[in-house]
């Protein structure tokens, strides 16, 4: 015996299965239903709620009735039965998407917009899509404002001019010094929108689509402009507030941090209280401002102050020796931010900007409290009140919460998704 | 195996330092630090901890400003000018205890990148430059890697990669070993050994006297957050002048 404890193992072995207790559906069941006489009698009630709440929901789901000119009309077809009316849905559709003064047979443009709106972001969202799209990303803005809002293609073109004409003059000042490119930059651009606007008041007739009044914006298309032009502004001056918080300026610093905490300081529906009635005081007379911009400035705000936050949380994540590393191979300042410091710290600041985004989406609803006819705003007030469906809560909000669904749903996966293409760390 | 004969040392000076000082607050790291660094010349930089070893390499690229005296690299003399450190920075490298590799890019762009954005080396040509160093430190095969799939060791040697796709006149290590198991130690000191005979002017500070003896043509011991002793590394470990050197480097080499 004595002489076998010296051992050397010559031929590693091959790795066997798990024994078939070990796998399957039944394992699961067993440890995660079953494991104990608690858990089974757990598992036993959670299987009873299901059950009585199917009971309950299913019929008036499916028995709903879809076709019906009033609620009056549903309640005869009904006949005493409990099911959904989901005929008001179908009946007032168009106003639940696009609002009820948006001219009728203008109907395609918001629909061509929002599909524009997907071509235009998934370059954005999909760094794998060709980077040519991205053209398309950069004249979105002024596709999706002239379909909307209507009027002359020349207004759109020309601002977007006045783009393309400040980053021109930028870049030729540029050499002298940023803040030199920069300011040359706005006076180039604003004289050209001085002059511009002579221009496309004279040329109001060319390529002209019906203009749309901003009061005339309403149901879930308010939503989603209010929503996709607030988080698409927001990430970027939310960026720049967390950066301007880090400053070693403290004119810059002290900027930065008053705005934040004084925005955080106060609620959203005072800013669109604000953005609804006291701005106007502040403004020459005579200027109209209109209020879709207004309340577009005051949630923007309102969220990149959060997205802020949220970032120089990322910021202060990421290891000093990071910041060294690129100032140590020689990266200025711009650089550095833009190479190293900002992708890392955006990817871990992900959740917390996904968290505002989906907040602030569904915050766009509380522009029905200053008279805006969002999607919440029609159903309280137009539809509510109509003699045909004065009643019918639970179809109209359920439909509303799952249109939201939808969307923030959507957005949460899609972080979810991008967290996982970014995790190159391994740690 | 002391002095190769390809280590030359040339009479140009590649960094100066005179009278320099240097406070965090009201505590006084650095005192009357004078060190004139001739091209070629490799330096090892040894001391306690908290000595302020780290904190004057980290003053010569700029990493940390001094108060007083004047540091002069490569005939520039660094000033509080923004595209004047920026220029230092781009000609001196530097190694870190902690690899600080770039987590988000792949070995390869972590090596082109300041390449392309700092020296506007087209891509092409510094990804050409860049597998030149990889295979240099022996780890082309990890180029579409990410930092975190490697071992300590080959983060360390892409490290010092990345620093030489800049072309640097000077190199600076802190500690590059001291975060490494010892089987890794010895591949990172042998890319140090190969790069100092190929006579890059190299400041370390490192507790590897090994290493010390075999390249150093000059020991720095400091204390307390000045130079106390410097010395040829023969003379410096066995014959050291003062007595903290001497207790220094018996707790050191362990006896
Ligand atoms: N940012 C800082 N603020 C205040 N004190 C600091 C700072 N960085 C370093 N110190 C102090 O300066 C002294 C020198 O630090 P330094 O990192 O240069 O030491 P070191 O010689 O590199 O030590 P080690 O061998 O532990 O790395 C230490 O006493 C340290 O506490
Ligand atoms: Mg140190």
């Amino acid at each position: 015996m004595t002489d076998n404890i010296a051992f050397v193992r010559h031929d590693t072995l091959p790795p066997a299965p798990p024994p078939p207790s070990e796998t399957g559906a039944i394992k699961w069941v067993r440890e995660n239903l079953f494991s104990n006489v608690l858990n089974s009698v757990l598992t036993l009630l959670a299987l009873y709620f299901i059950y009585r709440i199917a009971v309950g929901f299913l019929p008036w789901m499916l028995n709903g009735i879809w076709d019906a000119p009033s609620l009056q009309a549903c309640r005869e077809i009904l006949n005493g039965e409990s099911a959904g009316c989901f005929a008001v849905l179908t009946e007032r559709w168009n106003q639940l998407l696009f609002g009820f003064k948006y001219p009728t047979d203008q109907y395609w443009r918001p629909s061509l917009a929002f599909i524009l709106l997907f071509a235009s972001v998934a370059p954005v969202l999909f760094s794998k899509l060709p980077r040519k799209m991205l053209i398309l990303t950069a004249a979105y803005p002024f596709i999706g404002f002239w379909l909307i809002w209507g009027g002359t293609i020349v207004a759109p073109v020309l601002i977007a001019l006045g783009f393309v004409f400040g980053y021109v003059v930028f870049t030729r000042f540029e050499k002298n010094s940023f803040a030199a490119g920069l300011i040359s930059a706005i006076i180039a651009a604003l004289v050209f929108w001085y002059i511009a606007g002579f221009v496309s008041e004279a040329l109001s007739g060319v390529l002209a689509l019906e203009p749309v009044p901003s009061r005339d914006m309403g149901g879930f298309m308010l939503n989603i402009i209010l929503g996709t032009v607030c988080v698409s502004l927001s990430l970027p001056i939310g960026i720049l507030l967390a950066l301007g918080r880090q400053s070693r300026m403290p004119i810059i610093k002290g900027i930065c941090v008053v705005f934040i905490e004084f925005i955080r300081g106060v609620p959203l529906i005072t800013l669109l209280f604000v953005a609804n009635v006291v701005l106007a005081y502040f403004l020459p007379p005579g200027t109209t401002f209109d209020l879709i911009l207004r309340v577009i400035i005051m949630i923007t705000m309102f969220s990149s102050a959060y997205i802020a936050e949220v970032i120089r949380g990322g910021l202060a994540a990421l290891p000093k020796g990071q910041y060294e590393a690129a100032d140590s191979l020689g990266l200025d300042y711009a650089q550095s931010m833009r190479l190293i410091i900002l992708p890392q710290a955006l990817k871990i600041s992900i959740p917390g900007i996904v968290n505002v985004a989906v907040g602030l989406f569904k915050d766009t609803t509380l522009v029905s409290v200053i008279s805006m006819f969002d999607l919440v705003g029609m159903i309280r007030g137009p539809i509510l009140a109509s003699t045909e469906w004065n009643g019918v809560y639970w179809e109209l909000f359920g439909a509303a919460s799952f249109l939201f669904f939808i969307v923030c749903y959507g957005i949460s996966q899609y972080s979810q998704w991008l967290e996982r293409q970014l995790a190159t760390d391994h740690r | 195996m002391t002095q190769a004969t390809n280590m030359q040392v040339s009479d140009e000076i590649a960094i100066n330092i005179q009278g320099m000082n240097k406070w965090y607050g009201q505590f006084h790291v650095l005192r009357d630090i004078n060190l004139t660094v001739q091209r070629g010349e490799r330096i090892v930089i040894a001391g306690p901890s908290g000595s302020g070893k780290s904190t004057l390499i980290r003053c010569i690229n700029a990493l940390e400003e001094h108060q007083q005296g004047s540091i002069e690299v490569d005939g520039t003399v660094l000033s509080s000018d923004i595209k004047n450190i920026d220029k230092i920075r781009s000609e001196v490298g530097m190694c870190f205890q902690h690899f600080n590799l770039f987590p988000h890019l792949t070995i390869l762009e972590n090596c082109t990148l300041a390449p392309i954005w700092v020296r506007k080396t087209p891509k092409k040509e510094a990804e050409e430059i860049a597998m030149h160093f990889l295979e240099k430190v022996k780890i082309p095969e990890q180029a579409d890697k990410y930092p975190g799939q490697l071992s300590g060791g080959q983060q360390q040697r892409v490290a010092i990669a990345r620093s030489l796709c800049m072309k640097p006149r000077i190199m600076l290590f802190d500690e590059p070993t001291s975060a490494l198991d010892p089987e890794m130690i010895k591949e990172v000191l042998d890319t140090m050994i190969e790069l100092a005979h190929d006579g890059m002017t190299m400041l370390c500070v490192t507790h590897e006297m090994g290493f010390a003896r075999q390249v150093a043509n000059r020991v720095i011991f400091m204390d307390q957050g000045q130079i106390v002793e410097q010395n040829e590394p023969e003379e410096f470990f066995n014959n050291p002048q003062s007595e903290r050197t001497k207790l220094f480097l018996s707790q050191i080499l362990g006896h």
